[in-house]
């Protein structure tokens, strides 16, 4: 190994998995460049927040790295053109953050040119700028997190300037089987990945980084380690940590090399530190370096059901069919189509969904879990001891069962990171990942529908309270009016009476 | 092209049910070779009785609770339970014994608490507890270990096998002849009428450390429990805590008063303890689920066999040192839940 400076000085993960890696095939070649498709399909919404706002035309010619759809509202990300071409449309299409349902999408014809947009001036030197101005910049690049969250990076960067802060955190960490995106990456372009390093270190104005890299990569840590060596930055240094699944976990990660826990509900930022993947890293170097906002990723093509799996650096848009038929097409074992990697993904019913900027990985398995075969819970306890939150799944899940929304809240369902370990170890093939995951959504509903309840109360309440105030408005107008009349009327009848009084004393004297 | 659309995680799962409890029963083997080497051919017939009643209950059970019979019958746990009730049957014993302790273990402890996975009490130790109480005369006699005697007599298999169908021997034997008092019924009547621990372990049927048989049958028991652990089928917690909540009472009794206390390696080696630690208290379904609770669950066990023993009427007591902590399992495991990552330590509150 020529890193001296790796090390394995390191916090505690409880549980997790030695699963076997599969990265063998993908990992044997170099990542092929895919050509540019006919078609780019781009949905407006590939990050966490909400969608971005299109600012073309049908039939709008737009070139390579044109600004398409801006980011609209406090958390959301811009979508730039991969490549040139004409806008067909803007229509609702197939995509893998909806499992194959439907997203609105703008496609675009390509023209094969892929002439890129002539920036207005040349980008400044990073270090010239304040870090403020920085992290402005790197949200106008769409750049979102590339590990899966796909949180737009610049309102991270944003969140995590507020905090104080110890260590940058460079994810290098892949410890889904299959994927391997990011070690190619690393291999590829280590230099890009550190050169990000030094742009984020400036806009958070954090002088540590750990770039944190598994020790089974020895490749990755031998290029991030001579790209070290060229760049002499003594604030950045490399940590290897044991291969252990989850532990590339945002949380997971600054529990391994902090050995602090983030806490409940908390944000990294919360102890010191910001994680970014290194692939994030990357593309905020070539946006910032280069101009080049994030239209194109590498992305991992594996799985029993892909001819040869490989990486390739495909552009945003790229029809997954497209790139599975680049990688050799399917198959005959090809069951299971997978955006993701086996343990988090998520699985599509088509391969017309278009690579996002999420995308990390196209698995096609040649198997399916079969559904009902389950059997109860024998309480062996093994989901407790692999569950990296030290949860008790076996809990969860029969609280799950009744619906027992504070006894789901007391055993920290909200904790659950959906890693998928108890599931693998369940001797009784019950879907617990499954079920948390539909507990949260149905607390999450309840929440919802609590807060529109909320808000209808809240709106019947202060229209009872305007129809009271014009009734009681009306009544008082109403008690004037009457006293009016009545002052007006006990005179008219004093006079009456008067009158009466007088009639009669006169009828008396007359007697 | 079109794809079923699953959940994740979209790996298969690593074992299951069955090939836990396939583990569990390879584990018994050398154990079984032991027992029979020792005890004869009784524990056979025992385990074929065992086997058939319990798979017999379990298979109406089912029927009757409208589950599918095929699918849960597969998943072996009634053989593990009719294994480990053939282990606590004294070698000898009538078929209906037996029957009855399967038969209540299944039905009773198992199915009518609502089957795998929810019965409190482990139906084994329900099975055996039931008709130690209930045929007390056929629980209490044992016959003698090969080369425990002199005057040592080997049953024959059918000998052994009359005496399973019908709870008495041909004319030419009388049980007096070849039954002997265990070696915990030794140390427990010897000590019971002012003999020390020395004078008695000279008796032959001692063995060298836990009794003749015993011993042996309890070292074969070891290597099955290694495999288990090596497996990782069973964790360590139990088996330890049962082995240290038995030996520290035991080693500091030994200490302090030798002359009238066993020592703890016959302790270790005599009766079910070392079968309690790595088989019977190992059962998941009826155990502490946390770590720290397997623990405490498994001190506990080995704390009151350890009480029983000294104190108590009954020669052992790990089947009902077990059932009284099966009781315990539901506190223990409230009481033992761990600490989630990210949510603050009871530590950290109180500084709060």
């Amino acid at each position: 190994m020529s890193s001296g400076a790796a090390t394995y000085d390191l916090g505690n993960l409880h549980g997790g998995l030695r699963l076997d890696d599969e990265k063998a095939a993908s990992t044997a070649v170099a990542v092929q460049v895919l050509p540019i498709p006919q078609q780019l399909i781009l949905p407006i919404q590939q990050h966490v927040g909400e969608p971005a706002h299109p600012i073309v035309g049908i039939g709008e010619h737009v070139l390579k790295g044109q600004l398409i759809a801006e980011a609209d509202g406090s958390l959301s990300a811009p979508v730039h053109a991969s490549s040139s071409g004409k806008v067909l449309a803007i229509e609702p299409w197939p995509v893998s953050r909806r499992r194959g349902d439907s997203a609105p999408c703008i496609v675009i014809e390509c023209d094969g040119e892929d002439q890129a947009i002539v920036p207005v001036d040349a980008p400044a030197p990073f270090n010239t700028l304040t870090p403020d101005a920085l992290r402005q910049q790197i949200l106008a690049g769409g750049i979102v997190g590339l590990g899966g969250a796909v949180f737009p990076t610049g309102q991270k960067l944003m969140q995590a300037a507020t905090m104080p802060l110890e260590h940058l955190i460079l994810n290098g960490v892949e410890c889904e089987p299959y994927i391997s995106c990011d070690d190619l990456l690393m291999r590829e372009q280590a230099a890009e990945v550190l050169g990000g390093a030094q742009i984020l270190m400036h806009a958070l104005n954090v002088t540590g980084c750990f770039v944190v890299i598994e020790s089974d990569k020895p490749e990755a840590i031998a290029a991030i380690g001579e790209a070290m060596a060229t760049l002499d930055d003594a604030r950045i240094t490399l940590k290897q940590i044991p291969t252990i699944y989850p532990s590339g976990g945002e949380d997971q990660l600054v529990q391994l090399v902090t050995n602090r826990e983030v806490p409940s509900g908390g944000l990294p930022t919360d102890v010191g530190c910001v994680v970014h993947n290194v692939g994030t890293a990357a593309a905020i170097y070539r946006w910032i370096c280069d101009g080049e906002p994030l239209i194109s990723r590498i992305t991992t093509v594996s799985g029993p059901g892909v001819a040869t799996p490989m990486n390739v650096v495909a552009r945003i848009g790229t029809t997954v069919g497209d790139i599975i038929a680049s990688a050799g097409g399917y198959t005959d074992q090809a069951v299971q189509l997978i955006i993701g990697g086996p343990m988090c993904g998520k699985s599509v019913t088509t391969d017309d969904v278009p690579l996002v900027k999420a995308t990390n990985c196209i698995l096609v398995l040649n198997q399916t879990r079969p559904i009902g075969a389950e059997q109860p819970c024998i309480r062996c306890g093994e989901c407790a001891t692999v569950c990296p939150i030290q949860l008790l799944p076996q809990q969860l899940f029969w609280h799950a069962s009744a619906d027992n929304e504070d006894k789901l809240r007391a055993h920290g369902l909200t904790d659950c990171i959906e890693c998928g370990c108890c599931d693998l170890v369940c001797p009784s093939h019950i879907p617990l990942t499954a079920s948390f995951r539909n507990a949260k959504a149905r607390i999450q509903e309840l929440a919802d529908e609590k807060a529109r309840a909320e808000r209808a109360r809240i709106r019947f309440e202060s229209r009872n309270e305007r129809i009271e105030n014009e009734k009681r408005q009306r009544e008082a107008e109403l008690a004037e009016q009457k006293q009016s009349a009545l002052s007006a009327g006990s005179a008219a009848i004093a006079d009456i009476l008067e009158r009466q009084k007088r009639k009669h004393d006169d009828q008396e004297g007359d007697e | 092209m079109e794809f079923e659309r699953r959940e994740a995680p979209f790996l298969a799962p690593t074992t299951d049910v069955a090939a836990i409890m396939r583990h569990v029963l390879y584990a018994l083997v050398p154990a079984g070779i032991a027992y029979v080497w020792y005890f004869g051919a009784g524990f056979v017939f025992n385990l074929i009785v065992a086997g058939v009643f319990c798979i017999l209950g379990e298979a109406v059970m089912l029927r009757l609770r409208g589950r599918p019979v095929e699918v849960t019958l597969i998943d072996f746990s009634a053989l593990v339970t009719a294994a480990l009730l053939a282990f606590a049957m004294p070698a000898l014993t009538p078929w209906w014994v037996t029957a009855t302790a399967a038969l209540f273990g299944i039905v009773v402890a198992k199915h009518l608490y609502g089957g795998l996975g929810y019965n409190l009490f482990n139906p084994a130790m329900v099975g055996y507890v039931v008709v130690l109480i209930a045929f007390p005369l056929h629980m209490n006699l044992w016959i003698a270990p090969r080369m425990g005697d002199l005057d040592y007599q080997m049953l024959t298999i059918a000998e052994t096998a009359v005496f399973t169908l019908t709870g008495s021997f041909p004319d030419s034997l009388s049980f007096d002849a070849i039954s002997r008092a265990t070696p915990l019924d030794i140390v427990k009547s010897g000590l019971n009428n002012m003999r020390t621990f020395d004078e008695l372990r000279v008796y032959p049927m001692m063995g060298n450390f836990g009794g003749r048989g015993w011993e042996w049958i309890g070292n074969f028991t070891v290597m099955g429990g290694a495999w288990l652990l090596l497996r990782k089928i069973i964790r360590w917690q139990i088996p330890f805590g049962v082995l240290t909540g038995l030996l520290i009472p035991s080693s500091i009794m030994y200490f302090l008063v030798p002359s009238i206390s066993p020592s703890p390696g016959f302790h270790l080696f005599s009766g079910g303890t070392i079968l309690c630690a790595f088989f019977i208290a190992t059962d998941p379904v009826s155990a502490a689920t946390s770590d720290k609770g397997r623990l405490i669950y498994g001190i506990g066990i080995g704390l009151l066999i350890f009480a029983i023993r000294e104190w108590g009427s009954y020669a052992d007591g790990v089947a009902f040192a077990v059932l009284l902590m099966n009781m315990a399992v539901p506190t223990i495991d409230y009481l033992t839940k761990p600490h989630i990552v990210g949510h603050p330590t009871k530590k950290r509150k109180s500084g709060q």
